[in-house]
């Protein structure tokens, strides 16, 4: 390897530091004359500095002085009506839409990457909720009490990090009533959940599925969802595995996702409750190629069933390659977050892969087929290209729901009690949507029972009809 | 007395020159080779995998790491001439890979995949090569030249941007999904080797890699033009003054570079056939480690650095971890990798096949 200064290269570096083998500190200890240099170095150095930090003060004063001026123009617009009492006695006040300026939603949706189909169905669901909330579809969207009703769109990466990202720019902005998101349950869990709900904004979600979001210990108490929680998928698929294909033994893989992970272990408790038994339960790491290892792992054990609910990148290579290590006896099934054009291309036949029943949703079934569908098609081209539109619909229906019952109209602007949108959402009670009849109970789940249904792949598609379909109800 | 005393500062003598960090460092090896020993013992008692499983195992080790080698003669090349690292490289790698997706659609749907294997594969590797080649000999006259009386940092930091840069412009031009490869059916399913089946893209690929390998042994050792690289690396001014166009010859080792990590992205696509505009991320950065495992600089080093790696990342993390009873040993597959490159640079900090001492060279 290189010596360290040739790698970085001598420039700048002073001759007397990188060719004495004594230590800074201690040189200064032994000739004090070294500590008066390295004085006097730092404060010729603050020297040069002096013109700009003097403009740096001036500018803040300026800025300060600007910002002190807004907020008196703001008071004095508001005097005509004034906050309603509603907003002092909110404990995260109210959003003021003044007149004119629009009712700002934010979305919060993994809408790039390998992912981005399952993100972008559900803002596709959401623009035809809020075109559609006044009963025709005209490409505007709703009003609310004059005010016009936008949708700011950010991504959440179906991550963490990206999650914070996105949550932290919805935060900043003050106007933002709600957020409909996030697609990946680990953009929310402990991310955009805590970030959003410090500030008072409801996050709900259209298809986080990971127990923990909505656990008691765990739980934001700003955050719902319209999407079913994985202990009802996990139980779903054990009975696929155990009645339908009638395996006995089983192994799964996750990818650390709270949604992977949350889903593998529900499977794991229910599988194992129905009498089969679980051979081994296995992580891989998001972004890896080559799983000939894990699969050589599995393999020992010999299990009948291999799931492995994670996501598009690593499903596509994992099931190829298990379809050479494993053989054609092993049944290789995922989850919904493989719905995807290009997980059936790279998959082919043979896999089977679970989710909500999109062939039999237990709502409005006129509105969803004769309506929402074509429209769907006549708009995006496509097929729906994830099954999560659905609840997507029915998160920006409550929303706006929520929106009509609490907001106060005061001279023009228009005031949303935050508290009193998030007291409002989590009592909805027996709203028909298109997925099925939503009330939320009290730790944010909306979906109270739902239809979760496995396809088979056939053809490189997802075949129309399930194979296996059962309700599933929350305790 | 006076025996005493002697002995008390033959004591301090003993302590002042006792090499701590050494000590602390060889300690430290100790322990995880003991623990890797262990750990491997204690696996292959347990008798869970069959010697079938190890060899496919290992067979499948050797594929990857053959195309990591490939990718490290790149970086190897462009540092035994100009003594930068290029970042960027992992981006040439996916650039020719995922240009040529769109040719391999092209052949699918003439059904010539299926119908002229060998003719399409020719088309695929030349059109994969002649990409990352354009975009290795562009990145080598936008981004490094201009710098290349530069302090080192520079273009190390000119080469990460780079990389960015090629990454979200592909992102731009192809978008952001992962795309599945069209199958070539001539070459899945298995062959047999003695009674040993071997999967076809496996041995494709280690074989591809070898023919690579030697083709780029055989420019540099007995070509006039690989003998003007190695003066170039030598001492660019003295094989100025000997007649030796030095930027024409930094031309061509970027040339070389980008054309072999062209190749190795279609040998990439046999293995795992999918593309994605990050895909070179992670086999550029294990192609840069399989580099310096070797000893960066040297040609044979990256070969043997890369076939190293991809073995210890399939069969290391069941071996040494499995018996140890780690949960998910598979998690764990870059620990495993970058653990043992610590411990290699250790004890001996040129790599492999690295010169012992870089200084009269750098």
């Amino acid at each position: 390897m290189v010596r360290l200064e040739t790698w970085l290269g001598t420039h700048n570096v002073s001759r007397a530091s990188l060719h004495s083998p004594i230590p800074a500190r201690l040189r200064q200890q032994l000739w004090p004359q070294e500590r008066k240099l390295e004085r006097n170095r730092l404060l010729m150095k603050l020297k040069n500095y002096r013109g700009l930090m003097a403009l740096l003060v001036v500018l803040a004063l300026v800025a300060a002085a600007c910002g002190s001026s807004d907020s008196d123009g703001d008071s004095d617009g508001s005097t005509n009506g004034g906050p309603p009492a509603v907003c002092a006695s909110d404990a995260f006040g109210c959003v003021e839409v003044a007149s004119g300026d629009p009712i700002k939603i934010g979305s919060l949706l993994v809408t790039t990457g390998p992912n981005s189909s399952l993100g972008l169905d559900s803002q596709y669901g959401i623009e035809m909720a809020l075109d559609y909330a006044d009963g025709t579809f005209d490409d505007t969207n709703i009003t609310i009490q004059g005010h016009d009703v936008v949708l700011v769109p950010e991504d959440d990466g179906c991550s963490a990090e990206g999650g914070t990202a996105g949550a932290n720019k919805l935060a900043a902005d003050t106007q933002i009533v709600a957020v409909i998101g996030t697609s990946c349950s680990s953009a929310a869990l402990g991310t955009a959940d805590k970030i959003l709900g410090d500030k008072g904004v409801t996050l709900i979600s259209p298809s986080n599925t990971s127990p923990a979001l909505t656990a008691e210990a765990t739980r934001n108490p700003f955050y719902f969802r319209t999407a079913h929680n994985d202990t009802l998928q996990g139980a779903a698929v054990a009975e696929f595995a155990y009645n339908f294909e009638g395996v006995k033994t089983a192994a799964t893989i996750h990818d650390g996702s709270p949604y992977a992970e949350g889903l593998a272990n529900a499977f794991a408790a229910s599988f194992e409750a129905l009498g089969g038994t679980i051979t081994s339960q296995d992580a891989i790491q998001v972004g890896d190629t080559d799983f000939s290892g894990v699969l050589a792992s599995i393999q020992a054990e010999s299990p009948e069933l291999l799931y492995f609910p994670i996501f598009v990148g690593e499903g596509s290579l994992l099931v190829q390659q298990a379809k050479t290590t494993l053989g054609d006896s092993v049944v290789l099934t995922g989850s919904d977050g493989l719905w995807s054009d290009d997980f059936y291309a790279a998959a082919g036949d043979g896999v089977f892969l679970s989710g909500p029943d999109v062939s039999a949703f237990a709502g409005d079934a006129a509105l969803y087929k004769d309506i929402f569908l074509p429209r769907y098609a006549e708009k995006y081209g496509s097929e729906p290209l994830s099954a999560f539109h659905a609840h997507a619909w029915d998160a920006a229906n409550i929303v706006l729901g929520a929106i009509e019952k609490v907001a106060v109209d005061s001279g023009g602007t228009l005031y949303i009690p935050r508290s009193g949108l998030r007291d409002a959402i989590a009592a909805t009670s027996g709203y028909t949507g298109i997925t099925g009849t939503l009330s939320c109970n009290g730790n944010g789940d909306c979906q109270p029972s739902a239809t979760i249904a496995v396809f088979e792949i056939v053809g490189g598609k997802q075949a129309a009809d399930p194979v296996f379909s059962v309700v599933k109800s929350l305790e | 007395m006076t025996t005493q005393s002697a002995a008390g500062s033959r004591y301090r003598l003993f302590l002042e020159r006792f090499p701590v960090r050494r000590f602390v460092l060889v300690l430290l090896a100790l322990v995880i080779a003991y623990g890797g020993a262990a750990g491997s013992i204690a696996t292959l008692r347990a008798g869970r995998f069959s010697g079938e499983v190890w060899a496919n195992l290992f067979i499948s080790g050797v594929a990857r790491g053959s195309v990591y080698a490939i990718i490290a003669l790149g970086y190897t090349l462009v540092y035994g001439i100009l003594f930068i690292i290029n970042f960027a490289h992992g981006e040439v790698f996916m650039a020719g890979a995922f240009t040529a997706y769109f040719v391999a659609v092209g052949l699918a749907s003439k059904g010539m995949l299926e119908s002229n294997p060998i003719i399409s594969i020719g088309i695929l590797f030349v059109v994969s090569s002649l990409v990352s080649m354009g975009v290795a000999i562009l990145l080598e006259r936008i981004a490094y030249r201009p710098l290349r009386g530069a302090p080192r940092l520079v273009p190390l930091i000119t080469a990460i941007g780079a990389s960015l840069f090629l990454q979200y412009t592909f992102r731009g031009f192809y978008g952001a999904n992962a795309r599945a490869y069209p199958t070539i059916p001539a070459i899945q399913g298995t062959w047999e080797i003695g009674s040993f089946p071997v999967q076809k893209v496996h041995l494709i690929s280690i074989l591809g890699a070898v023919a690579l390998w030697l083709v780029l042994f055989w420019i540099v050792e007995r070509t006039r033009v690989g003998r003007e690289m190695r003066a170039v690396g030598e001492d660019r001014e003295i094989a100025a003054l000997m007649g030796v166009d030095v930027d024409r010859t930094i031309v061509f080792t970027f040339g070389i570079g980008g054309a072999l990590a062209g190749a190795a992205g279609i040998l990439y696509v046999f293995l795992f056939n999918q593309v994605i505009f990050t895909m070179g991320f992670f086999p550029g950065l294990k192609a840069f480690t399989a580099a310096v495992l070797g000893g960066i600089g040297s040609i044979t080093g990256a070969a043997l650095g890369g076939l190293i790696l991809g073995i210890l990342e399939t069969v290391g993390p069941n071996l040494f971890l499995d018996g140890a009873g780690v949960p998910s040993p598979n998690q764990l597959i870059p620990i495993v990798a970058f653990g043992i490159l610590v411990l290699v640079l250790i004890f001996l900090p040129g790599g492999f096949l690295g010169a012992p001492d870089d200084k009269s060279r750098a």
